[in-house]
């Protein structure tokens, strides 16, 4: 194995707490809680192995890193070993002194999310009520503070029409990258697919906004657009292929090859108390499984796009057909693909609009009390 | 603060994005271009040319250097620097 690449960037989910509670939460259900997260001195040694095995980039990530009180010794320690240190946040919790704090510490970059351009569908779907104004004040400061920016700007079927307004709304906040990120049905997402999905008709019409914008903004801010595959003909790279290009520390340390890979039942997972990142890299099982064109399906194995989508993602296999060995429904090659696109579509116009809130306990509400 | 495409001449000073860092990947044993969720290793003759972005080089100079460097035509250097740079002016690799 002493001829395997690195990954390229460890994500490192520092919390699963954080004050917002979006429908749309790639987290999984079972969120770790506090008492179980990783202390400052053992994220600084996860910090220390990964420079030492190449990786290049970390991403800050959670639940909400900014309510961790140590990201700046974190950050600061990351960008001393040379790591390009992104910001992954809400915004809510943060003030501007606590961003011109960050921005000292060494970030490279800070990804703010939206949920919206409007305030109380923002809100809503995010959970927490005063959210989507908090932003503009992060966007502002985080400006002021000379930090780097890039907007991510989640798309559910509720604010698909508002795509264009959202890159505009970025563009103003002076970001120089977007993301239109359509959401992505794991964890939380998952749950409430049915109130999220968009419409095909939608999706065809944001595409059209996207290439305008790119066109328009050329050399001014990069637009990255993720669409939901479920309308695709060909399944997602998903993290660039199962154990390729990241490597994912949970809050209590737990070593994945990606935030949904315990979905799969029978992978045995290690951590980071166990042995060091490079060598679960190397050799841990449940890596190995699914790594290259070996650990695909035989279908994806034969197929001429196997190292460009690199089998799809393996846990939604999982979700929507069953078993992570079966070929992503999303592709046109499962015998499910008909099924799957005929699911995004009944659900898109479901009208299901209860939201099942991401929360330590699984349970059912809504923070307005009314339905919209 | 509506920003521009920026259209990248002789007399451009470039300089990389606040976002972007350009640097020696030790261990890989190259040089990487890294960004949000982006990494990219440039050829050859790409880091010679981001070497040399300083912030203080206009790209006459960059390309004057180049061309001194490598014994070749400056003329050619310098079409072929602002070809390079024009492409990641816009991605907002760099800016001018």
């Amino acid at each position: 194995m002493s001829d395997m690449k690195p990954p390229l960037a460890l994500l490192a989910e520092l919390t699963h707490r954080c004050p917002m509670r979006c429908a749309y939460c790639s987290n999984p259900l079972a969120l770790d809680p506090s008492s179980a997260e990783l202390d400052t001195a053992t994220w600084c040694r996860i910090i220390d192995e990964a420079a030492e095995m190449g990786i290049l980039q970390i991403h800050f990530s959670g639940g909400e890193p900014t309510i961790r009180k140590d990201l700046e010794i974190l950050s600061a320690h990351a960008a001393e070993r040379g790591l390009y240190a992104n910001l992954i946040t809400s915004g809510v919790l943060l003030d501007e002194a606590r961003i011109e704090s960050l921005a000292r510490s060494g970030l490279a970059h800070a990804q703010l999310s939206i949920q919206d351009c409007e305030e109380e569908a923002g809100d809503w779907i995010g959970g927490l009520a005063g959210a989507h104004a908090r932003k503009w004040k992060v966007a502002e400061w985080l400006g002021k503070a000379g930090m780097a920016l890039t907007v991510n700007a989640v798309i559910t079927r509720h604010n698909a029409e508002r795509v264009g307004a959202m890159i505009d709304l970025a563009e103003s906040w002076g970001a120089t990258r977007v993301e239109v990120a359509n959401v992505q049905y794991y964890g939380w997402g998952l749950l409430n697919r049915a109130v999220l999905m968009p419409t095909r008709e939608q999706l065809m019409a944001m595409t059209k906004v996207v290439e305008a914008a790119r066109e328009r903004l050329r050399g001014v801010m990069v637009i990255d657009y993720v669409i939901p595959d479920y309308y695709a003909d060909r399944p997602k790279s998903c993290m660039g292929g199962w154990a390729r290009r990241f490597l994912n520390v949970t809050p209590s340390g737990r070593v994945l090859p990606c935030h949904a890979a315990e979905t799969i039942p029978g992978l045995v997972f290690e951590t980071v108390h166990d042995r060091p990142l490079k060598a679960i890299w190397a050799d841990n099982p449940a890596f190995e499984r699914y790594r290259g064109i070996a650990g695909m399906p035989e279908t994806c194995q034969a197929c001429d796009r196997r190292e460009i989508d690199w089998g799809g993602c393996r846990c939604q296999a999982l979700a929507l057909a069953g078993s992570a060995e079966a070929v992503d429904p999303t592709c046109e090659k499962s015998p499910l693909h008909e099924e799957v696109q005929a699911l995004a579509a009944r659900e898109a116009v479901s009208g299901h609009r209860d939201i099942v809130y991401r929360s330590f306990s699984l349970e059912k509400s809504d923070p307005s009390g009314k339905a919209r | 603060m509506k920003r521009e495409r920026v259209i990248i001449g002789a007399a451009s000073v470039p300089r990389f994005s606040p976002h972007v860092r350009f640097q020696e990947d030790k261990v890989g044993g190259r040089w990487v271009v890294l960004g949000p969720e982006r990494m990219f290793v440039p050829d050859e003759i790409a880091v010679h040319i981001l070497q040399r972005l300083d912030g203080a080089k206009d790209v006459a100079a960059i390309a004057a250097e180049l061309a001194a460097a490598f014994d070749a035509p400056l003329e050619t250097v310098e079409n072929d620097v602002i070809t390079l740079l024009q492409d990641l002016a816009d991605k907002v690799v760099i800016i001018a």
